[in-house]
């Protein structure tokens, strides 16, 4: 049954139905309950009411921003194992999570600046330029990209900036305390300008995503095997490193780093839908805002005063990643 | 014993070594051993400048001479009570890092396999993180924490993962599920803490050979080298187990328990390098890369990656200390930098060629 069309079909719907239910729940929950009927007047017939205020204002950027970020995350952790064929690949391994944090510790540590919209310029760009470095020296600036070069690299580089951050931010304790909160990632404080500022590079992401996804298929059958049935692996390898960039590099600088999603929905989504990249990516697109959500809707209310959602992210989805991977079949990349 | 050229050309200058009587006779490939001694070299340098100069410079000679016993009694307290100790840390615990390194992407048969995988190191911090935040802990106290911790983790993930056979790729998802966690409750543990006790603890998260006396080295010593020792002699069966399980029991070598042992002495390479200096991150996952592309070998080499581990560390460690004098950074910080330099120079020349 796994595997025909009307399942993964039928997988989608329930997905789908699942992620307007985590986001009628985001909306509603919190300090303050608010109830479904009073969450769907809130958008078609507002008023002047605290509850309305508290949805429309606080929790509807909240709730985007989860979605949107959940979402460039996971399509950004299937592309990067897809063209690294490697489960252990997350967005992080481009150096996108390292140039970020080290953006935001000189911008803490040496620069002094200290709002959270000047925080998103600082680590997008950070990330985008470690990225750039990434490709350059994976790939010697020769555009013949090496999975196992561009990984390495990418592990190497970060490795260096979070060398020297960490150097930087045990030097510096106002960048180690600032820097301590945002390492974890969090929906909270999120405003409507924030979601607006990233939501253009994610949206961009998305679309170059989308061009680089018929090429998988063929490069999971090696490169030499695609290469002779006519893929051009080595555009959809450029392709799939740009989305990245944008998809995580925009999500990390929002909310700050939150690791686990990319690593682990998209082995999720392989082992439901089976090993056609399409598909994976479809899932991977409903599958990542669901769990963001909810781990954030119980983050809510697990202890007073809020989970941030990056701690919460693992303790859920860990254990359901574990016992998949316990199952009779786990297929490998 | 006798060292000749083979008659048979392998494409690769190698010397072939006898041990008269017919006792055994080995390859061994001239690159490697060229390499092999140029680290060490290196290292053995590095190690003789790390117990000469510092706030109190010590000459060469008199370096010698405290070694073997004689100078005056200042020096001879300050070489070898102070400096010696903790250079034989790094030599000792860099190639217990590298070796453990090397089994990991070995088993794995991946260039980002490292005792991490199993989540050693993320549970030695939880277990470490908890006595430090809880009872302030003393040396020993966050040691013995921190290996509970870690031994804890290896055994649960090894559990999970275990099902008719601990399949590899299973191994490294139950460890990237296990590691999640607990790194997300040791971010939070931080984030609750207060400011010092939070730095404190990252200073030991990063690792740090600040302070290494002979007592903590002592029996860390011990343990590395039996169990090199150890690893050593199963090597050959990791060799055979890279080639996949069905084809190393066509060959005689039962799958699971080899790689039940390879886990084993894997992390208790680690195991002692995290007990006395805390998780010095990347020399696990450098070592081997480094030292497979400085000796041009096809796959991961267990001697090579221990030197360069040594290599690595012991320059790290220097690093540390003189780098931003008096400020003493902890080794783990440069550790990351130096090596991830290196190797990321490695890939550029590599891909000139």
């Amino acid at each position: 049954m796994a595997g025909t069309p009307s399942w993964r079909l039928l997988v989608l719907l329930i997905a789908a139905v699942a992620l307007v239910g985590a986001s009628l729940l985001s909306l509603g929950v919190g300090a303050k309950f608010i109830d479904v009927s009073d969450v769907v007047a809130a958008f078609l017939n507002p008023q002047d009411s605290v509850n309305h205020a508290i949805v429309l204002e606080s929790r509807l950027p909240r709730t985007l921003m989860g979605i949107a970020v959940g979402l460039s995350l996971g399509v950004a952790g299937a592309l990067i194992q897809a063209i690294t064929r490697n489960p252990l690949a997350d967005p992080g391994i481009l150096g996108v999570n390292a140039g970020a944090s080290f953006a935001m510790i000189v911008a803490i540590g040496l620069l002094g600046i200290s709002s959270l919209t000047a925080y998103i310029w600082f680590a997008f760009a950070g990330a985008v330029l470690t990225t750039a470095a990434v490709y350059v020296i994976g790939t010697s600036g020769r555009n013949v990209v090496n999975p196992i070069r561009l990984t390495l690299a990418g592990v190497a580089l970060g490795a260096v900036l979070t060398g020297i951050g960490s150097g930087l931010t045990l030097l510096n304790p106002k960048a180690f305390d600032h820097l301590r909160s945002w390492s974890i990632g969090s929906l909270d404080q999120r405003t409507m300008d924030m979601v607006a500022t990233v939501a253009p590079f994610m949206a961009a992401g998305l679309v170059i995503a989308l061009f680089a996804v018929g090429g998988l298929n063929a490069m999971a059958l090696g490169d030499d095997l695609a290469t002779s049935l006519g893929s051009n692996v080595n555009r959809t390898r450029i392709l799939a490193v740009l989305a990245i960039t944008l998809l995580s590099g925009s999500a990390t600088a929002a909310v700050g780093a939150i690791g686990f999603v990319g690593l682990m929905i998209p082995h999720v989504a392989r082992w439901v839908m089976g090993p056609d990249q399409r598909w994976i990516m479809a899932a991977t697109l409903l599958f990542s805002p669901i769990l963001l959500l909810v781990s954030d809707v119980v983050g809510r209310i697990a202890v007073p005063g809020e989970l941030p959602v990056g701690v919460v992210t693992a303790f859920i989805g860990a254990p359901v990643l574990i016992a998949l991977a316990r199952r009779k079949k786990v297929s490998g990349l | 014993m006798s060292i000749s050229r083979p008659d048979l050309d392998f494409g690769r200058q190698t010397l072939l070594v006898r041990i008269p009587g017919g006792a055994a006779s080995f390859r061994l490939e001239t690159r490697t051993v060229l390499v092999c001694f140029a680290v060490l070299l290196l290292s053995l340098l590095l190690a003789a400048v790390a117990l000469a100069t510092g706030d109190f410079a010590v000459p060469l000679p008199e370096v010698l001479r405290a070694l073997t016993g004689g100078g005056d009694p200042m020096t001879q307290t300050v070489v070898t009570q102070w400096r010696l100790p903790r250079v034989l840390m790094a030599l000792v615990l860099g190639a217990a890092l590298g070796m453990s390194g090397a089994i990991f992407q070995s088993l794995t048969r991946n260039p980002l396999g490292s005792p991490d995988i199993i989540g050693f190191n993320t549970g030695a911090y939880t277990g470490a993180l908890l006595v430090i935040l809880a009872v302030g802990g003393s040396y020993w106290q966050v040691a013995a924490g921190a290996l509970a911790g870690g031994i804890l983790t290896a055994l649960a993930v090894y559990l999970l993962a275990f099902r008719r056979g601990s399949h590899g790729f299973r191994l490294i998802i139950v460890g990237i599920g296990m590691s999640a966690m607990l790194a997300a409750f040791n971010h939070w543990l931080i984030l609750q803490a207060e400011l010092e006790a939070a730095m404190a603890a990252a200073v030991w998260g990063a690792g740090s050979l600040n302070g290494i006396t002979w007592e903590q080295a002592g029996p860390a010593v011990l343990v590395v080298v039996v169990v090199s020792a150890a690893v050593l002699g199963v090597s050959r069966r990791m060799r055979m187990l890279e080639m996949g399980d069905d084809a190393a029991r066509a060959l005689g070598v039962r799958a699971e328990p080899t790689r039940l042992l390879l886990l084993i002495l894997g992390v208790a390479l680690t195991a002692a390098a995290t007990a006395v200096a805390g998780p010095i991150a990347f020399v696990a996952l450098a070592a081997p890369q480094l030292a497979r592309r400085l000796c041009g070998n096809a796959g991961i080499s267990l001697l090579p990656s221990a030197l360069l581990g040594s290599l690595l560390l012991v320059a790290s460690d220097l690093a540390a200390q003189r780098l931003f004098a008096p400020i003493q950074l902890p080794v783990g910080v440069v550790t990351v930098s130096i090596g991830g330099i290196y190797l990321i120079w490695l890939l550029a020349r590599e891909a000139r060629k």
